[in-house]
């Protein structure tokens, strides 16, 4: 089969730290963190009270849906709508109007979450339990299915391809890039909307915090409470938010005039079989380091063309195994590892939606040419420390031509993606 | 409760259901939820739960499958208070 090469033309983004493309931008340089003191998780008695979530999520709503459809959004179903939309018109492609009949058979979605709609069920629940089923209303399903966070775009933007959910955890948003960079590369589709969304709802974050992988030790100080790679990390911290890529291939980018952010050489997904180390908590280091040479691989470059890492780096202890993987799997030594860093550092750990988050982040670099710097590991943890001159603390000026980014899952699953700059 | 004060509830009840509020300005007892106010089906269940709260009455789902127009919710609304 004739591959057809994949590009990304549009980027959508509501994260922690700032919401549309630019003001991301501003805020990766300028190392702005999204953590806030969040009261009602000291209300409800959480060990970890800060987390990120997008501001005026409300205000913002409104300038993106009717309100037909609005007020039958859950959070991570705006959260999706929103950073399709902008990924879309960011690309250069119109809304259809709702009256317009014409679908668009060519462009797709697969727009994965981690947990999706638990706010929803934290209604349905006690309706339920009290007897009262037939008061839920009609929007419950629609908006507890795990496909909420993609369904609704295929009615927002007329989408006739595939529109899917992934789901693989903390790799998800990761892992729905590669699933689109397929769809595309085999000519099934010419766009497709990918990335991932995660609501902020305390049903979602209770159970991070009582497996005591949050973050508890900084609610006073909530910007320095995400520490990726730092001596002091205690745990991540939970942030909610959604990063959409509209991958397009490359013969259509051109045939419009598209403008390109980058191009996707390739990806690998793959699991550690919960074996060696592995869990469905932890990952297996092998399968990691398989994963990222399968991404070189099948992207046709060597381990010596890695300029930038983005990790998965979410500070806790698997950072310093994560820097020990991409040393052995790209061949090289703590001295002259690629630059490497934590985008969870400014805006906390999105779970289903990290992984899109951060390939936003990873292509605006790519593409403007530099690295943003990873806040809070000025004191970086022993293991780390032989890396430091790799590590990027303040935010570099730099083109480079190729970043990899990887995400690792609960369930032992691993996603990497290579990127690289577009020359023409 | 006089039918104009309910035809008025009924209105401001279908509102966040309306492809278009401005259509509301126009509506009569024949107006037709679905065809000329461009309400999704599925949310008729919802419109019948925030009658059954506004005017304290219970709708069976044979009743509610008859409502079509406006003026058919007003009529079930003033047989039930």
């Amino acid at each position: 089969m004739n591959h057809r090469r994949v590009v990304v033309t549009g980027l959508g983004i509501i994260a922690p730290n700032a919401h549309g493309i630019q003001d991301f931008e501003k805020a990766l340089r300028e190392g702005k963190s999204g953590i806030r003191f969040l009261p009602h998780l000291e209300k409800l008695k959480f060990g970890c009270r800060v987390g990120g979530i997008p501001d005026n999520l409300d205000q913002i709503s409104e300038e993106y849906f009717p309100a037909d459809i609005l007020h039958v959004l859950n959070e991570s179903m705006r959260y999706a709508g929103i950073a399709a939309i902008d990924a879309w018109t960011d690309a250069g492609m119109q809304i259809p109007l709702p009256d317009d009949d014409r679908v668009n058979w060519d462009s797709g979605a697969i727009v994965g979450t981690g947990i999706g709609g638990a706010d929803t069920l934290g209604i349905i629940i006690p309706k339920v339990n009290e007897g009262r089923a037939r008061r839920l209303g009609s929007a419950v399903v629609e908006q507890t299915m795990s496909s909420s966070v993609s369904a609704r775009l295929s009615g927002l933007l007329a989408l006739g391809n595939q529109v899917t959910t992934n789901s693989s955890a903390c790799s998800t948003g990761t892992e729905a890039v590669i699933m689109g960079y397929e769809r595309i590369r085999e000519g099934k589709a010419d766009k497709m909307l990918c990335g991932g969304a995660e609501g902020s709802s305390p049903y979602i974050w209770a159970g991070f915090d009582a497996m005591r992988v949050l973050n508890t030790g900084k609610n006073e100080v909530p910007e320095q409470a995400s520490r990726p790679m730092s001596a002091t990390a205690g745990g991540f911290i939970p942030g909610a938010g959604a990063g959409i890529l509209l991958l397009e291939s490359l013969d259509s980018a051109q045939q419009r005039g598209a403008r390109i952010y980058g191009e996707i050489l390739g990806g690998a997904v793959n699991s550690g079989g919960q074996r060696n180390g592995g869990s469905m908590s932890a990952p297996n280091g092998e399968g990691v380091q398989r994963c990222i040479r399968a991404a070189l691989h099948h992207a046709g470059i060597g381990p010596g063309d890695v300029d930038v890492i983005n990790g998965h780096l979410t500070a806790t202890m698997a950072d310093p195994l994560e820097l020990a993987n991409w040393a052995a799997a790209l061949e090289r030594t703590p001295v002259d590892l690629p630059y490497i860093h934590s985008t969870k550092s400014l805006v906390g750990h999105c779970l289903g939606a990290a992984g899109g988050i951060e390939c936003v982040a990873s292509l605006l670099e790519v593409h403007k040419g530099f690295i943003h710097g990873s806040i809070n590991c000025e004191d970086l943890h022993e293991k780390i420390l032989p890396y430091e001159k790799r590590v990027v603390h303040d935010t570099i000026e730099k083109d480079f031509n190729i970043l990899i980014k990887a995400s690792f899952g609960f369930g032992d699953v691993n996603s990497c993606v290579v990127f690289q700059k577009y020359e023409g | 409760m006089e039918e104009k004060v309910i035809f008025e509830k009924v209105l401001e009840i279908l509102k966040p259901y309306v492809r278009e509020a401005e259509d509301l300005k126009t509506a009569t007892e024949e107006t037709d939820i679905l065809n000329d106010l461009k309400v999704n089906s599925s949310r008729l269940v919802d419109i019948i739960l925030a009658i059954e709260d506004e005017f304290d009455i219970e709708v069976s789902d044979d009743e509610a499958d008859e409502v079509q127009t406006i003026g058919d919710t007003v009529s079930l609304i003033t047989g039930k208070i």
